[in-house]
């Protein structure tokens, strides 16, 4: 309607002048990012008091819980799937695509290769044991996305509602193995056979106990860390990198330069799933061994808010995940000791989100630099063709 | 209860104006879109507001219509000064406004869109608002069924409904923005008698256009804008005085000052002294061919049956047609974007049906898109990686899947040299830039690199008068070099003026082909409107 | 065979069918007004949850099911309020705000859950029911589907009377052009951002109400993240109703049949594993995508924050 743009070009001194922050780039970036989480911790005091308990000592004790003793060392365990899961959104919410089916894709991969694993591990040396079963829940995460993707891709159907079936779906399908095929009889509780210690992932050498399988930091945080950073590589230096933020701007333009939209989506949604499912290979082969039936970290709900606070970046997105991982690891202590379910966790995730899309509109208004989604993601629904 | 504006008894006192606009100023960042403008018009006057694009009219309109405040200035309804602060307001007020993007909801039926708005109350009036459409119908000489859904309705006719709307509440002034930029001729003449019916009423019309042509054949009085001032008023006396030459030079003169000589701008003129020369075109085998091809057009697209045309190389072939007859579909079925469901495409002799956007683009064929920014260009990128958009991955600027930011850079500067592109560096976010400018990196960006077949979508819509001409140059000279050149385009005069051959689409079909001469604007303006190529 | 043929099983299939279906149609028509309008309610699930978890308090204290129904319509309410002030009226992502509604939902109701009833872990009684005079006679039917309690029949007036709203109200046609082209409602004077505040409360309202159905009425008991997916049904309930609310009851009832498939199985003590039949409803889900996605219409306006004067 209103076509400014070329009263730019009649005369060059009225030109649209080019972005500009009102305040310096450090300060920016330290109120978008560490804010909201500020934000959150106070309103989720608040909410202790008004349940009667003390915030003081509530987040004290989610730092003697997360970083103190050896706590440190589960905290550094945690990070390890929380960033690769991390990775695995930052991928596809570049491309403009929710995904938000990772619980299933997370479950599922742990699952098969919980059941799998003591097997191979009879039959393969260790080494190679590990690689394989890191391979197998790289393509059952991967492979779980599938349906959802061919649905996008062919059809245009909306992937928040199919990833988010599929993954209870898959839930429940993990559920029917572990009662099922990967049963562990001798146990009261359902759950898979349970990986002896030496042939988990080994510990970083000068952390634990030496000779003593099991103490330790294992190497999952350098895998997880490694992967990350060859993500970031691929995402911001690469072509195919550059192919995922062209249609995560706009479908129609990706389409119109020539990229072909249907086999890029399908590839996106592969490979998030892939790493979630390496996420889950880490947790399983690292720490715990075995999955036993209804078990659900919801490692992946956690992790969102962070993959925007970092504005989708998988570099920065690192100190944010290590963040949450002490909030997770302390937390478990502190909720216990306050007399609290875990879940507490999910208000304060959910108040992150809550105040970072309020620090956007401050930010926005106020010119304190571009937005936390891409341009795309925001539109993700509202196309005519979408279910 | 609203007034039928045909049995208005009371016209305003003589003299006071219907609208008087004192002093308007608004300001955008980086421009001033309306600076201290002032603008009087009367009761049953057509006041035509002509200016380039991007001379602020349209803010002006907004203004009015309540869509946007002013940062200064006063507005005055009927001698009485008022405040606009919003639509319902500016409606109250008895301001109708039909935009230049149609206001009208495609899913609804025509009275539904009639109805939005216009009633308190829980249930919807609809006897009453059909009652009222019929009286309105007569009025204007309109023939509809108001149950129609309005997206099934011709463009001419969907225009009809929204004056209607515009007059629901017995408005006394209506505003038009740029009211024929979708009409064929006779759906342009069809609204003139509209308008003078309107004006026989006593409603003061404000047409707002860039064609000079029309603020002539129209206006009773012409008031100009240059960069978001009014360069003069001609009053109706000098209207009626004065030759239409003469007119067009005092216009012309007041658009440009001096520079008259220099830019020598508005359409007309450019028929009188550039116009269309005969241009020998070397007589090759045709390098695109299209035989017999469909397409599915999306959503409510007509999709197109059985278009066969070819396209020597050297040789500027237009298609003429009101929007909506299945451009887009062609351009895209050209170009690879859609499948085709039935036909040929040919490059060369060798069918290229099979082939992706991708592999077409490599063999030579570009497509410039009219949707510049909503399909040519990701605005958050570059303009340096914009420019290699359609390259990502390829040699020199990526090697081995890495991309290779010096070679990109460095060819980005050598094109935005080359087609005087106005950025403050290559590494601008692209989104920043002016219409025009944007549209110079598009044409860089598929021109550059040994097109053979070009498709242009659109090429000088919303473009200034400089840009206009620097582009429809461009493509002469590329044509030139041996490129087959088809340009897609609502607008007549650009099509006359480049094309050697025209097509016009119609409903889907290529209702003809005609060469280009003396005769060939009534011909086509026969077909586009489903006549028989005389 | 045999036994899943016996009226018993079929009477129990067709009740708990019903009583599963209608927390999906209340949620599956307040997604459908909000949806017409423009608004995309990824929060739907959370506010669900939210419904369930006061209208379970509230009866329970209360002794009351019509009490928990209103402080489940209060709580779903409440909880669209943010989606009004941050996504309609300041134009913050839709998705993303969603998304932390659900989250922090399901932490705040199984916190205070547990703080306030997980000791006690109580149940409620059964809801009355009112029996069709006549239709109620009949076998299988008359027992399950013309049994039922009030809620349940105003619910299937409030189908007939939303259809009406859309059909032939002004509020009706501002919703639909809110949801279709806001520029234009806003160009015939109608305050877009009033239409999809309106809208998006009643739509809270009845998560809310379908929330606390569930939990009051279908299952008697508060468990955490009990909702467990419903909610989305519901949305794809009313992106594939077109605009209609008849079809968003007859998909609840489809739905609501798979959903109560599990425990009439059992009955008919047929054995397949429990965790396969829970998968059943989301497998359906998926299914309808698949063969309905090209008859599903989304408002082209829909999650997209409108503002005045821009393109």
């Amino acid at each position: 309607m209103i076509d400014l743009a070329d009263a730019a070009t009649a005369s060059p001194a009225k030109r649209i002048a080019p972005h500009r922050s009102r305040i310096s780039r450090p300060l920016e970036v330290l109120i978008r990012s560490v804010g909201p989480v500020l934000l959150a911790l106070i309103a989720g005091g608040i909410l202790l008091l008004a349940l009667g308990r003390n915030p003081i000592s509530f987040y004290g004790d989610i730092y003697s819980g997360g970083i103190l003793q050896s706590a440190w060392q589960d905290s550094v365990m945690r990070t390890a799937p929380l960033l690769l899961i991390a990775s695995g959104l930052i991928l596809i919410f570049r491309a403009n695509i929710w995904n938000l089916g990772y619980d299933g894709q997370f479950l599922l991969a742990a699952t098969v290769i919980a059941g799998i694993g003591p097997g191979l591990d009879l039959r393969l040396p260790t080494w190679l044991t590990l690689i394989v079963l890191f391979v197998v829940a790289a393509v059952v995460g991967g492979l779980w996305t599938l349906i959802p993707a061919l649905l996008k891709a062919r059809y245009g159907v909306n992937e928040i509602i199919t990833t988010l079936m599929m993954s209870f779906i898959g839930i429940s399908l993990a559920n029917v193995l572990i009662k099922g095929p990967f049963q562990d009889f001798s146990r009261n509780t359902p759950q898979t056979p349970t990986l002896p210690l030496n042939a988990m992932l080994p510990s970083i050498p000068g952390t634990g106990t030496p000779n003593v399988p099991g103490t330790g930091v294992h190497i999952g945080i350098l895998i997880a860390l490694a992967v990350t950073l060859a993500v970031h590589y691929v995402l911001t230096r690469t072509s195919f990198g550059l192919k995922l933020q062209v249609l995560g701007a706009n479908q129609r333009t990706a389409a119109h330069v020539g990229l072909n939209v249907p086999r890029l989506i399908i590839t996106a949604f592969l490979l998030s799933g892939a790493l979630v499912g390496l996420a889950a290979a880490v947790e399983i082969l690292g720490i715990w061994g075995y999955v036993r039936a209804d078990w659900n970290p919801a490692f992946g709900d956690a992790v969102i808010p962070f993959v925007f606070l970092a504005r989708l970046n998988a570099l920065a997105v690192i100190p944010f995940v290590a963040f949450y991982a002490v909030l997770s690891i302390g937390g478990d202590y502190a909720t216990q000791n306050a007399g609290l379910p875990v879940d507490f966790l999910l208000v304060l995730v959910g108040l992150i989100l809550l105040f970072m899309t309020i620090t956007e509109y401050v930010g926005r208004r106020r010119d304190l630099g571009a937005s936390y989604l891409t341009d795309g993601l925001r539109e993700a629904v509202g196309r005519k063709q979408d279910v | 209860m609203s007034q039928n504006p045909a049995s208005t008894s009371q016209p305003a006192a003589a003299d006071v104006p219907a609208v008087e606009l004192i002093g308007i100023t608004k300001r955008f960042p980086g421009v001033v879109a309306n600076d201290d403008v002032s603008l009087a018009v009367r009761h049953g006057e057509v006041h035509c507001l002509l200016g380039e694009n991007g001379a602020g009219k349209s803010t002006l309109m907004s203004i009015l219509s309540g869509m946007l405040s002013p940062d200064a200035g006063r507005i005055r309804i009927d001698g009485r000064e008022v405040r606009i602060d919003a639509p319902q307001r500016a409606l109250e007020l008895g301001i109708g406004m039909v935009y230049q993007h149609s206001m009208l909801i495609p899913a609804l039926t025509v009275l539904e869109n009639l109805m939005l708005g216009e009633s308190r109350g829980l249930r919807l009036p609809i006897e009453e608002a059909r009652r009222r459409f019929e009286e309105l119908s007569a009025t204007l000489g309109v023939q509809i069924e108001p149950r129609t859904v309005t997206a099934d309705l011709a463009l001419g006719q969907q225009q009809q409904v929204e004056i209607i709307k515009a007059l629901w509440r017995g408005s006394r002034v209506l505003i038009l923005d740029e009211p024929t930029s979708m009409l064929t001729p006779q759906g342009v003449a069809d609204l003139q008698k509209v308008l003078v019916r309107l004006k026989e009423s006593g409603v003061a019309c404000i047409f707002i256009t860039h064609k000079l042509h029309e603020a002539l054949a129209i206006g009773d009085r012409v008031s100009i804008l240059k960069q978001g001032r009014v360069a003069g008023t001609i009053d109706e006396q000098t209207m009626h005085t004065r030759s239409h030459h003469e007119l067009q030079s005092m216009i012309v003169r007041m658009m440009f000052g001096d520079e008259a000589r220099a830019v020598s701008g508005v359409a007309e003129l450019e028929d009188e002294t550039v116009g269309h020369r005969a241009r020998h075109v070397p007589d090759a085998p045709p390098l695109l061919e299209l035989d017999g091809v469909s397409a599915r057009g999306e959503g409510h697209g007509t999709g197109i049956h059985g278009i066969s045309l070819a396209i020597r190389p050297g040789e500027i072939v237009g298609i003429a047609g009101v929007d909506g007859n299945g451009q887009r579909e062609l351009a895209d079925a050209i170009a690879g974007q859609i499948g085709l469901t039935g036909g040929e495409i040919r490059f060369e002799g060798r069918a290229i049906n099979r082939l992706s956007v991708a592999a077409r683009q490599a063999l030579g064929i570009r497509y410039i898109t009219d949707d510049r920014l909503g399909e040519g260009i990701v605005p958050s990128l570059s303009v340096a990686l914009n420019l290699v958009l359609k390259q990502i991955g390829r040699e020199p600027f990526w090697r081995r899947g890495q991309i290779q930011m010096g070679a990109i850079n460095r060819g980005a500067r050598e094109l935005v040299g080359r087609f005087d592109v106005r950025t403050p560096g290559v590494g601008a976010r692209i989104g920043t830039l002016s219409g025009g400018n944007i549209q110079k990196v598009l044409l860089a960006r598929d021109l550059a690199s040994e097109p053979r077949v070009v498709i242009f979508h659109k090429p000088t819509q919303g473009l200034d008068i400089k840009t206009t001409r620097w582009v429809r140059q461009l493509i002469r000279t590329q044509a030139e070099a041996g490129v087959s050149t088809l340009v897609i385009s609502t607008d007549l005069d650009e099509i006359l003026e480049l094309c050697d051959r025209v097509g016009v689409l119609f409903r889907g079909r290529l209702a003809g082909i005609v060469e280009n001469g003396p005769d060939a604007a009534r011909r086509i303006g026969e077909l586009m409107i489903g006549g028989q190529a005389a | 065979m045999n036994e899943l043929l016996q009226s018993a099983v079929l009477t129990a299939l067709l009740s708990g069918g019903l009583a599963a279906a209608i927390p999906l149609m209340f949620v599956g028509l307040g997604e459908q007004i909000a949806e017409r309008a423009g608004v995309l309610n990824i929060g739907i699930e959370g506010m669900m949850l939210f419904g369930a978890y006061w209208g379970f308090v509230a009866a329970y204290y209360g002794n009351s099911i019509w009490l928990g129904f209103l402080a489940g319509m209060a709580g779903g309410a409440a909880l669209s309020l943010i989606m009004v002030l941050l996504c309609i009226r300041l134009g913050l992502d839709q998705i993303v705000v969603g998304i932390a509604i659900t989250v922090a939902s399901e932490g705040v109701t199984s916190v205070l859950y547990y703080a306030q009833l997980g000791s006690t872990r109580p149940r409620l009684g059964a809801a009355p029911t009112i029996a069709i005079p006549l239709l109620s006679s009949i076998p299988i039917l008359g027992s399950s589907v013309f049994t039922q309690p009030l809620a349940v029949y105003l619910g299937i007036v409030l189908v007939m009377v939303l259809g009406w709203v859309f059909r032939s109200t002004n509020i009706g046609l501002n919703i639909h052009a809110a949801g279709e082209k806001p520029a234009a409602l806003d160009a015939a004077g109608v305050s877009v951002v009033a239409t999809r505040s309106w809208s998006e409360l009643a739509a809270g309202a009845l998560f809310g109400l379908g929330g606390a159905y569930l939990s009051v009425v279908t299952a008697g008991v508060f468990v955490r993240f009990m909702t467990h997916g419903e909610g989305y049904i519901g949305l794809v309930l009313a992106m594939l109703a077109r605009g209609r609310p008849v079809w968003v009851l007859i998909g609840a009832v489809l739905f609501g049949l798979s959903l109560a498939l599990q425990d009439t199985l059992q009955l008919a003590r047929v054995t397949i594993p429990s965790d396969l039949i829970f998968m059943l409803p989301y497998v359906v889900v998926m299914l309808t995508l698949v063969i309905f996605a090209r008859r599903s219409y989304l408002p082209p306006a829909l999650a997209l924050p409108y503002v005045r004067g821009q393109r």
